[in-house]
């Protein structure tokens, strides 16, 4: 068990970001903290995606502020995150695993060989390891890349979409490893449209409508007692305009 | 075919006169472009990756450059290398040093300029997934440049072509003089003028042999490489 570091909780106030003109989130206020799974749930284009980047530090918000462990600016040393459509660097399995390794610098090099290949077992691609990765499939490559994610020793590991357009068994195999991740105190946040896997995953919920939060809660609570009309019509399946 | 057949027959008699022109060809060919890939890959990558005042006039100067006039590169070196010249007292002009310095004028903006727009493209796709890795300047310069590494032998082998062709400049600071800094390209153009087609045209097709032979061996190790690492 390893503690979340000073990373958490992730605190957004008032956070808006406009794009051109557009306001992708606006005036989100949320903290994340230590525990069981964070899933975004909400439509496609409600702003799941730029929340994840906003609370990695990939994006600046336009207006609020974002905290780490309480401070404003902080490298991204123990946070990571898998993109819904991950880039493989031009080499081989173990040696994209390899390069988050030297770039995390957390471990000795003598021990690179055997993190690589427990974390390729990890993901089930132990007999992967020489393989380019960009000839993987998609569901290979996105177990890959959470692997890489791994790599650094995160204490928050942000997931967009890690189940999207995967077949069942591969969804299955990146579910198992995002419990494992959480097992390990790992804090999962992670968006997903797939209110299946929100189901299965989520500790926390928190739902997001036009750039906005609509609701947040425990998974069970908001499943079973949603309180507001569009989490009902969003959890009823139908279309939520 | 008859100056070719005559041309490659000297060459595989071992003609020594030939074998020297060919091997000064080569030498100073290939060392300009070592010394121009030194320069102009990681100033390509540096100015793909930096955001400065400036920049878009710097990257108009070397995309222009690419088209720069061998005999205004080979004057400029002249200048700079002649007896009254900053870089005088060095002795170098009319020796093959001179003549590479010159090719490293020409091929530089070429490799900074094509490996700027690559890596550019490829900075595009890595972009996020490096910044999310927290890695540092320097070591992005350098995974761009390995993994674009058979986009940048493309354009090795780009500058190589126009080093391997290029006459204006080295004819300025080389001399041609025989023996020592004469190359096929100059030969070419003084048995021309001398009325010597037939050996001119044969020096013509051996420089082409050899600008496909390393196009080819590099096109092979580069194809065979990129099975590798996908």
């Amino acid at each position: 068990m390893r503690a979340p570091g000073t990373e958490l909780p992730i605190c957004l106030s008032d956070v808006t970001v406009e794009t051109h003109g557009v306001t992708i989130l606006d005036r989100i206020t949320l903290a994340l903290g230590s525990g069981p799974p964070t899933v975004l749930i909400g439509p496609n284009g409600s702003g799941k995606t730029t929340l994840l980047r906003i609370a990695m530090g990939l994006i600046l918000p336009s207006a609020g502020t974002v905290t780490w462990g309480g401070r404003e600016s902080v490298a991204p040393v123990r946070r990571a995150i898998v993109f819904q459509h991950p880039v493989m660097l031009r080499r081989t399995a173990a040696e994209n695993l390899r390069y988050a390794l030297k770039v995390s610098g957390r471990l000795p090099r003598k021990m690179y060989d055997s993190r690589i290949a427990e974390l390729l077992s990890l993901v089930g691609l132990s007999e992967f390891g020489d393989r380019p990765a960009r000839t993987m499939s998609g569901g290979e490559k996105r177990r890959l890349a959470l692997a890489r994610a791994l790599a650094g020793d995160p204490a928050v590991l942000f997931l967009d979409e890690p189940s999207a357009s995967l077949d069942p068994a591969a969804a299955k195999v990146v579910e198992d490893v995002i419990r494992t991740v959480a097992a390990r105190n790992i804090k999962v946040v992670m968006s997903t449209h797939d209110l299946g896997s929100a189901r299965r995953l989520a500790g926390d919920i928190i739902f997001m409508h036009r750039g906005r939060v609509v609701e947040t809660g425990a998974a069970s609570t908001f499943f079973n007692e949603p309180h507001s009309d569009e989490a009902k019509i969003f959890i009823r399946g139908d279309l939520l305009v | 075919m008859e100056p070719t057949v005559s041309a490659f027959q000297l060459l595989l008699a071992g003609d020594p006169a030939l074998l020297a022109v060919v091997r000064l060809s080569l030498i100073v060919s290939m060392s300009a472009v070592g010394v121009a890939t030194l320069i102009g890959v990681p100033v390509g990558a540096s100015l793909a990756l930096t955001h400065f005042p400036g920049r878009t006039v710097v990257v108009v100067v070397f995309n222009a450059l690419m088209g720069l006039p061998p005999v205004v590169a080979g004057l400029a070196v002249f200048l700079l290398l002649s007896r009254s010249g900053p870089l005088g007292s060095l002795g170098l002009l009319f020796t093959p040093p001179a003549m590479v310095c010159a090719q490293v004028v020409l091929v530089t903006p070429i490799i900074a300029a094509l490996t700027r727009q690559t890596i550019e493209d490829l900075w595009e796709e890595y972009c996020d997934e490096l910044t999310a890795m927290n890695v540092g300047m320097v070591r992005r310069v350098g995974t761009l440049i390995w993994d674009g590494r058979f986009s940048l032998i493309t354009i090795v082998l780009a500058g190589f072509g126009r080093a391997a062709a290029e006459v204006g400049a080295i004819i300025i600071v080389g001399g041609n003089i025989e023996g020592f800094t004469r190359t096929m390209t100059t030969a070419i153009a003084l048995e021309t003028s001398k009325g010597d087609l037939p050996l001119a045209i044969g020096l013509g097709v051996i420089l082409i042999a050899i600008v496909v032979l390393v196009n080819a061996l590099a096109w092979t190790v580069g194809r065979a490489a990129q099975r590798y690492a996908g």
